[in-house]
This record gives structure tokens, C-alpha cells and sequence, in this order.
């Protein structure tokens, strides 16, 4: 298992290639091609503000502008959901790959968790305008703890990624249990409501067990409230996810002989 | 010295997908039979202790039936799929030519997926961008290498994936049945691709059906049968014998054919008019039976009951003839048809001045012809007894299917026996 998952970083030039590859093809025919990568969060942005400050006003003290606020967390939120979404289905996506020609089949969920954070960087230009535009402006010290979050996000999504890609394999279920998993998974996790309302303090211990509240609760402080009050929770679901990933890694390194003749 | 490729008691087990391996998450958790189902119930074994070994520099043929094992076998040597049990060891850098261009995709150009390709076969950037402009020289596609790769005809694509993995510059190259990617120009690039690593001493793996190639190319052969091993060593032999036994399988086949339409045409209530067009070619049995020819076999030249004759071989037929009662009034006849149902030959006692005078009780009829001057390809027979006007007494007609196979491959029907003469200053390459 430790000899394979040094081959992972053997594979670096590969995983480099396919996440350009797989950015290079998404908007590859399209007019406006990268440009999509601004517009669609911008679109996104524009709905939310306009949805939460006209059409159904939310005025709570504190997260205004509302739409900026949840624009926080969505942001990471859709790469994370992408993320796993196309990683359960990149092994039967990638078949020729595995049944064909000897390929490493765990760079496959990978670069979706890579691509995808390509797209959630490319995003954040967006976001931080709009932060800058309502005169929210981040701590340098708070900006540090940043890449932390994207960090941990990243081996977090890695480790879900591995584990639902090898399982969907056998499972095909599962590419359509994730879809409802992790739509009741956004709503169960403060994104479009802010953690400190009371109705989430009430049900604090479902909140805790959340690994993504955490995550999202970063971004919030970071970004918009400008302090950083979620980072013990952060380093400690940082070291889960170190240990969660190893454990989907020897799942996926256990499942990995079966791939080329279950895809 | 350490043998290139080396497998020792490889077997390889699959399961097989019936109805009941679980489809799906839902009916494994509702029917509680996830341990049952991951039990292999019913298991087929593409690989059964298949050993040998390839040496350094060799080229190596593996020849077989579809469904043998060759591929497998080509799997399990490229590190794709493990062995159930046994081992296989590979010396050196593989490249497979199994799936060519399996890794491109479809949007991008051919540029960006030769790199992409290239990366995957384990070059590096640098690599690759040293070998470029041989790859995209090789594949015959410089006008098109910066088009999206979805818009290249197959061949094209095959040929782009063929030249990626052949400037792998591998140690061990594996070869699946790949020389059918291009037109003839093409082929014979690739055949001198090989002849090029050969000379450089790397090892080449060759399944193919083409016997010729692994006669020509190969230093050694393996004949994979079932998932085992049959014969290995020198290419001509083991080709030979290969040959023998697809003989004898086709030979199998014509005997059922032919039990199967005399079976068939048995059933059917006997007509006694006559067809009326002789050439017609429709299967069948008719007659008023007052004669029947109650067996019918083709024997070789060692007297053996035959489906599968050389060309140039002496054919034999060989017919049963019971009279039910003593005629005067009768004629032997024999037509020879190729598969589409041309008329060969056909003759009869008749037609070669042979006037019966009595039949009575068991006979029998040989007709032997010395030399079966016929090109490759399958016959049928007709034989008959009928009257001298016309009347069938039994008339089996395209019943009987045989074979018959030849080393070259002339054109046509009838193959005289021939033979060229040139003048001293027509020179032809010596044949290996």
C-alpha cells in the first residue's frame, strides 16, 4: 500500500496532464470557453443577492450582505459536491483506461478533486470582488489560515473521492445515492444559514459531527467575519482526514484488481 | 540469462456475470445475498497452468482459437489484470500495443493527447517533446494534429495511437492483433518498426491470427487452446499443428452439416418429379425410392472417411445403393458445387456412355478422382440414381459438405495443376 502511494507522487506529471486535459475539454468547443469558469459563479451570486435582498429579505445582523455570506460557503461547497459527484463516476468513465492499458486507477478520482478545485480557485476572484465591494476585508493573519482550510478540504474530498470511486465500480447505486446524500448534506450543514442562529446551537452536537460545518465555518470566518474561531476544530478534522484518507487508500489499493474486470 | 517475459503455472479465473451476481447495491442488501453473490458461484477459467518463457530479444508468437486466452494472456504479461494463481514476471520497459489510443480523448487535439498519451505510457514531457515530430511523421498526420481527435477517422486515430506507443521505446513490446490498423502502406511501416527493435534486441509479444506473420517473424511460438498450453517452441511446428487441429474442427463441423440436411432432407415426403432446373441450388431429397442410396462418405487418399481435403488430393466418394427390387432402367450421377452453388462438375453413367443393364439387392458405387484441383473454399455434392430419361429413383442433392483447404490463395474455382518458368534475369526473393 506505502509502495503505490508513493507511486502517487511518481504519477505527479500524469495527474498534471489529465486536470489540464479535463479543464482544457470541459469548455473546449464553447465561445466563451474559461470565461464560463467567472460567469457561472457570478450568475449564481447575482440570483442569491438578489433572491435574499429583494424577493425574501434577510436581515440578520451581521451576515450582510446576505447573498456574500453564503456565497462563503457555496463556493466550497460546489467543489466539494462536484468533486465526489464526478469521482464516483470517473472509474467507469476512465474503463478503456483501466481494462485497456496498465493506468494507475486512483489518479482518476484525484484529478476530479483536482479539476474541481481548479474551477472553486477560479471562482474566487469573483467572491473576493464582491467581498471587497460590500467592505468586508480579511485579516492578513486570518488569510494565512486559508490554504490551511483548502487543505484540509482537499485531503478530505481526496479521501471520499477514492472510497465512493472504488465502491461505485461495484455499486452503481451510489452515483444516485450521492446526489440525495449530498443534497440533504448542504442543507444539514451551515451554509445558507449562519452557525450562531439559535436553532443550529440547539442541535450543536449534529452540527459538531459534521466534518464540512467545519470546513464551511472557516470560510465564513476567514472571508466575512474576519476571525478565525473554528481553527482547533480545523486542525483536528485536518489529522481525521490524514487517517481517513489512508484508510479509503487501502480500500481503494484492496479493491484496485477487481477494477478491470468489474468497469 | 533471465528470460524477458516469464510465466510459470498462470492460471487466470473469472467470474462468470449470470443473472445473479448483484447488479445493484438495493437487491444485494434486500436479498441479504452480498456474501453469496461475492462467493464466485460459477467461475471460468480463461488461463488453466499456462508456463513459458520469453527470452531477451526473442520475437514470440501466441497463436489460438478466439476465446483461447490469448489475450489474457497479454493482459496478465502487461500488468492490466493479476493472475489467480502462478506468476508472471516482465523484465524491462512494456509498451502494449492492445487498445490503441484508448487514453485519447475525443475534444482535445491530437497534439495535447500524444503528450497526454505519452505521459501515461511513462515518458516524460521532455521525452515526448524530443520524439514529436517521429510520432506525428509515423502516423502520417501532420495536417491534422492540431484538429480535436474526435474528427479523425478511425484509422487515424489507430494510427496516432499506434506511434505514441511505439516510440515508447520499450524494453518488451506487446502486440494485439494491431497490423489491421492501416492500409497496406502502413502495415508494412509497422512490420519494419519490427524488424527495427528486433535488430535492437528488444522483445517483441505477438498474438495474432495471422499465421503467415508468426511463421515469418517469430523465433518461437506458443498455441494457447481452451486457456492451455498446446505446443510451444519452433513457429512452423506449432503453426502446423494448430493447423491440424482447426482441420479437425472444421472437419467436425461439415459431419454435422452434412448428418443434419441428410437428416433433415429424410423427413421430407419424397417427390417423385423431377426438379426442373438441374442448376437450381436448392437442398433436398427426393425420388420414388425403388433405389435409395442409403450412404454416402468421402474417403482421402488413405481411405479415410474425410470433410476436409487438400487441394490436389485424391477424393473418393464412396455411395451405398440398395435396390428394392431388380431394375434395368438406371444412371449414376455426381455434381460437384461450390458454396454459392456454381456447378463444378457433374457427370453421370450416362453421360459417359454406360448403359445399365441390372441392379439388384446391396450395391455399392465408388467414384474416385484422382487429384481435387479445387481452390479453398467449401463444396457441397449432389449425388443420384434415376432413369435414363430423367426419372429420380433418389436424388440427394447439395447434402453432402465438404472442405477443401490449400496453402495459397489463388482465385476462382478450379486450380489446374500448373507451374511458372522465367528467364534467368526474373529474380525472386528467396522464401524463409
Amino acid at each position: 500500500m506505502f509502495a503505490n502511494l508513493t507511486n502517487l507522487i511518481r504519477y505527479r506529471a500524469l495527474i498534471q496532464s489529465l486536470v489540464a486535459r479535463e479543464l482544457k475539454a470541459r469548455y473546449r468547443g464553447s465561445v466563451l470557453g474559461f470565461v464560463w469558469s467567472f460567469i457561472n459563479p457570478l450568475l449564481l451570486l447575482v440570483i442569491y443577492s438578489f433572491v435574499f435582498t429583494t424577493i425574501l429579505p434577510n436581515e440578520t445582523p451581521g451576515v450582510q450582505p446576505y447573498g456574500v455570506f453564503m456565497f462563503c460557503g457555496i463556493l466550497p461547497w460546489n467543489w466539494f459536491a462536484t468533486a465526489l459527484t464526478d469521482a464516483s463516476g470517473s472509474l467507469i468513465a476512465g474503463g478503456n483506461l483501466i481494462k485497456k492499458v496498465l493506468f494507475p486507477a486512483e489518479v482518476l478520482p484525484i484529478v476530479s478533486v483536482l479539476a474541481n478545485m481548479v474551477h472553486f480557485f477560479l471562482g474566487l476572484p469573483i467572491l473576493i470582488l464582491f467581498l471587497l465591494v460590500s467592505r468586508h476585508y480579511p485579516r492578513p493573519t486570518d488569510l494565512a489560515w486559508f490554504p490551511v482550510v483548502v487543505l484540509v478540504q482537499l485531503v478530505f474530498s481526496a479521501a471520499l473521492a477514492l472510497m465512493l470511486a472504488a465502491l461505485t465500480v461495484h455499486f452503481r447505486d451510489i452515483r444516485d445515492i450521492l446526489t440525495n446524500v449530498l443534497m440533504l448534506w448542504f442543507f444539514a450543514t451551515p451554509i445558507i444559514y449562519p452557525w450562531f442562529q439559535p436553532n443550529v446551537q440547539r442541535f450543536r452536537w449534529l452540527f459538531d459531527i459534521n466534518p464540512f460545518t467545519h470546513i464551511a465555518v472557516s470560510y465564513q470566518e476567514i472571508l466575512f467575519f474576519g476571525h478565525i474561531g473554528q481553527w482547533k476544530w480545523l486542525l483536528a478534522l485536518g489529522a481525521a482526514s490524514v487517517a481517513l484518507f489512508l484508510a479509503c487508500y487501502w480500500l481503494f489499493d484492496r479493491l484496485r484488481d477487481s477494477f478491470a474486470e468489474a468497469v | 540469462m533471465t528470460p524477458a517475459i516469464e510465466l510459470a503455472g498462470v492460471t487466470k479465473v473469472y467470474r462468470r456475470y449470470s443473472g445473479k451476481q448483484f447488479a445493484t447495491l438495493k437487491s444485494a442488501l434486500l436479498q441479504r445475498s452480498i456474501a453469496r453473490d461475492l462467493r464466485p458461484s460459477e467461475t471460468f477459467a480463461a488461463l488453466e497452468g499456462v508456463s513459458f518463457a520469453v527470452p531477451k530479444g526473442a520475437t514470440f508468437g501466441v497463436i489460438g482459437r478466439n476465446g483461447s486466452g490469448k489475450s489474457t494472456a497479454l493482459k496478465l504479461v502487461a500488468g492490466i489484470t493479476k493472475p489467480t494463481s502462478g506468476t508472471v514476471r516482465v523484465d524491462g520497459r512494456i509498451s502494449a500495443l492492445i487498445e490503441l489510443g484508448a487514453g485519447f480523448h475525443p475534444e482535445i487535439s491530437g497534439r495535447e493527447n500524444v503528450f497526454i498519451n505519452g505521459i501515461m505510457l511513462g515518458l516524460t514531457k521532455r521525452e515526448i517533446q524530443d520524439r514529436f515530430d517521429a510520432i506525428v511523421d509515423f502516423a502520417e498526420l501532420r495536417p491534422f494534429i492540431d484538429a480535436p481527435v474526435k474528427t479523425y477517422s478511425s484509422g487515424m486515430y489507430m494510427r496516432l495511437g499506434f506511434a505514441v506507443a511505439i516510440h515508447v521505446d520499450p524494453d518488451v513490446l506487446l502486440v494485439d492483433e494491431v497490423l489491421a490498423v492501416g492500409d497496406e502502406g502502413f502495415t508494412h511501416k509497422c512490420l519494419d518498426k519490427f524488424a527495427e527493435f528486433r535488430r535492437r534486441g528488444k522483445t517483441i509479444l505477438l498474438v495474432t491470427h495471422s499465421l503467415g506473420l508468426v511463421e515469418t517473424l517469430c523465433d518461437e511460438a506458443v498455441w494457447l487452446d481452451g486457456g492451455r498450453l498446446r505446443a510451444d517452441g519452433d513457429p512452423k511446428r506449432v503453426v502446423g499443428a494448430y493447423l491440424t487441429a482447426v482441420e479437425q474442427g472444421e472437419e467436425q463441423l461439415m459431419a454435422t452439416t452434412t448428418a443434419k440436411a441428410v437428416e433433415e432432407a429424410g423427413v421430407e415426403v419424397p417427390a417423385p418429379e423431377h426438379p426442373p432446373d438441374m442448376f437450381r441450388a436448392t437442398e433436398g431429397r427426393w425420388g420414388s425410392r425403388e433405389v435409395e442410396i442409403s450412404a454416402v462418405s468421402l474417403l482421402n487418399g488413405s481411405g479415410e472417411a474425410s470433410f476436409v481435403f487438400h487441394s490436389g488430393d485424391p477424393l473418393e466418394i464412396h455411395l451405398k445403393v440398395h435396390a428394392h427390387q431388380p431394375i434395368d432402367d438406371f444412371v449414376f450421377g455426381i455434381g460437384l458445387f461450390s458454396a454459392e452453388g456454381v456447378c463444378c462438375y457433374g457427370t453421370n453413367t450416362d453421360a459417359e456412355e454406360m448403359a445399365g443393364e441390372r441392379l439388384e439387392g446391396d450395391a455399392e458405387v465408388r467414384f474416385a478422382i484422382d487429384r481435387l484441383d479445387l481452390v479453398e473454399g467449401t463444396y457441397k455434392l449432389d449425388v443420384a440414381i434415376h432413369k435414363k430419361d430423367g426419372f429420380p429413383y433418389d436424388y440427394h442433392r447439395l447434402l453432402y459438405t465438404f472442405r477443401v483447404k490449400s496453402r495459397t490463395h489463388e482465385v476462382g474455382i478450379y486450380r489446374p495443376p500448373h507451374r511458372w518458368t522465367f528467364s534467368p534475369n526474373v529474380v525472386f526473393k528467396r522464401q524463409t
